[in-house]
């Protein structure tokens, strides 16, 4: 049953969405955020709504699976919704009932705050949905490489995360094995309150920490005795280029965004 | 022949945990192992062969004595990496020795580590997975992949550095039957096509029938050196230190027992079958 989780929630593809280099990919959903930040009234949403429409449609990525990912997130947005309803001040108010009064200005911010965060977590869910995971680190390693002047361990903190990636696999397995090997000694994880289900896996747990323990020490040996030492004089076997498709993907990004904040400038 | 490896008196001891005592792993070594032979270091454990293999591309360094590596002083750490380059090293479990996600990418791990041209890289492997017969396995996730098959990819990992020797720590010991197979044809292939230098640490006795050499460790020394058919036919004091022999060896030395005049250094089961019904006839 554990072995179905993915992670990343990746789905291959060979689309232009897919295709994109990864660091456009990153940077194009930085300049997506931005502007969704700037965007003030209706045309502004709409231009965002449409461009994540488009880029949608281009990825082949069904907006099922899309919508599914907003599911973890519907309680903060149902919150914000409520929130943002109920409590902005305006100049007319609709509807008055205690201290909960609904203005005009409540429901225009409620509605707009609501698709903000929507697709925020679309668009950001749509790179995910695009980008492998180890592209994405290799992505974020290139992007990041200026910081190394400033002492940041960028190429260290890319392998630490395509090692963790790597392991999830593996310990997810050992998860299962361990699971098992309880169950099989009578261990009962399925009935209780919270607290005792949350007490039931401390057995599990503790195995689980040992085992990955081990498996890092030994991991770090293997790495040495192939002549890993840190990040200098590395070369890579797929090195990252930016294609023409890049540039253009990137450019279009850019007047999309300063358009959006210009004319978000403008309350439209 | 040139030397590989070469020991001088080595020693090592692993500290002691609290109120225990330290363990003397190797109560001094000395080996001599030739370019391009393919040597098995037997012995049950704690016998300190693990140990020995782990000073061998300097992950563990001497407490006493010397190991040279093609010349090289492995107390010299400027020399690290050559050493490391040269002699390759497989571990037991094959999934705390993957590094990547992707076959291709962990291949590449060792090449890239050295900072090879990325062109070379490539090559390379392409060449080390050829070697180890897992080519359509390229772009393959590992972890979907069986034990034999994990092995190979790290034993590639290994030859992409383009090592002169190959050290197996037990490599073998987490496989199935058919895993074990695979991965000793592999290194008997590298071995024979390559020339490369194969020294296998293991505690199966028949994965030893093929070498050219047995190391026979206990207690931290070596108690025994010589061909298989050497070593083995020493069946008693092979017993005496807790190993056994190869079941064609049990099976001649217990016929040898009961009277019937077979020779005891007929190790394969061709061999040992000749061998018996050689002297049947004759009686």
């Amino acid at each position: 049953m554990l072995k179905d989780i993915t992670l990343g929630q990746y789905f291959p593809g060979t689309t232009l969405a897919h295709k994109l280099d990864p660091r456009t990919k990153i940077l194009l959903v930085v300049l997506y955020i931005i502007a969704l930040f700037c965007a003030k009234g209706l045309v502004t949403y709409a231009i965002m709504a449409l461009c994540l429409a488009v880029c949608v449609r281009i990825s082949k990525v069904g907006l099922k699976a899309l919508v599914r990912g907003l599911k973890p997130v519907l309680f903060i947005i149902i919150f914000t919704g409520v929130l943002n309803l109920f409590f902005t001040p305006g100049d007319r108010y609709l509807v008055e009932w205690g201290i909960l009064r609904i203005s005009d200005t409540g429901i225009r911010n409620a509605v707009f705050m609501v698709v903000r965060i929507m697709l925020l977590i679309m668009g950001t869910f749509l790179m995910t949905y695009t980008t492998s995971p180890i592209s994405l680190t290799d992505g974020l390693e290139q992007l990041l490489n200026g910081l190394k002047k400033f002492r940041v361990p960028v190429h260290e903190l890319a392998m630490m995360m395509s090692i963790a990636l790597r392991f999830i696999p593996t310990l997810i397995e050992e998860t299962d094995k361990i699971m098992s090997a309880q169950k099989a000694r009578g261990a009962d994880f399925e009935s209780g309150n919270i607290i005792q289900k949350a007490k039931a896996l401390i057995p599990i747990l503790v195995p689980l920490f040992i085992s990955a323990f081990r498996r890092a020490d030994e991991l770090a040996t293997a790495m040495e005795c192939r002549c890993y030492h840190g990040g200098e004089g590395r070369t890579k076997l797929h090195v990252l280029q930016y294609q023409r498709r890049d540039w253009v993907a990137l450019g279009a990004g850019t007047v999309i965004t300063v358009g959006v904040i210009v004319l978000g400038r403008f309350g439209l | 022949m040139s030397t590989m490896i070469e020991t001088k008196e080595l020693r090592f001891t692993y500290p002691a945990d609290e109120g225990g005592q330290p363990v003397y792993a190797l109560r001094g070594v000395d080996l001599e192992i030739e370019k391009g032979s393919f040597v098995v270091v037997l012995g049950h454990n704690g016998s300190g062969k693990s140990t020995l293999a782990k000073t061998f591309n300097a992950v563990l360094l001497p407490a006493g004595g010397k190991v040279y590596v093609e010349g090289m002083d492995t107390l010299d750490e400027s020399l690290l990496l050559a050493i490391r380059q040269r002699v390759g090293m497989v571990f037991q479990n094959p999934d705390n020795q993957i590094v990547a996600n992707v076959v291709e990418e962990d291949v590449a791990f060792a090449p890239e580590n050295l900072g090879v041209p990325t062109e070379e890289i490539r090559r390379k492997v392409d060449d080390a997975l050829a070697a180890v017969g897992m080519s359509e396995f390229v772009t393959h996730a590992p972890h979907l992949l069986s034990g034999g098959q994990k092995q190979r990819i790290a034993i590639a990992g290994v030859i992409a550095m383009e090592p002169d020797c190959i050290v197996l720590d037990e490599a073998t010991a987490m496989l199935d039957p058919i895993g074990r197979q695979e991965v000793l044809s592999t290194v008997h292939r590298l071995n024979k096509e390559k020339g490369i230098t194969v020294i296998l640490i293991t505690h199966h006795m028949n994965e030893a029938e093929e070498a050219d050499r047995v190391v026979v460790m206990d207690d931290g020394r070596v108690v025994m050196d010589g061909t298989p058919k050497e070593v083995f036919t020493q069946v008693e004091d092979l017993r005496a230190i807790g190993l056994t022999t190869p079941d064609t060896v049990d099976l001649l030395d217990r016929l040898r027992k009961d009277g019937l005049d077979v020779p005891l250094d007929a190790l394969t089961v061709e061999e040992c079958a000749d061998a018996i019904a050689r002297a049947l006839a004759e009686n």
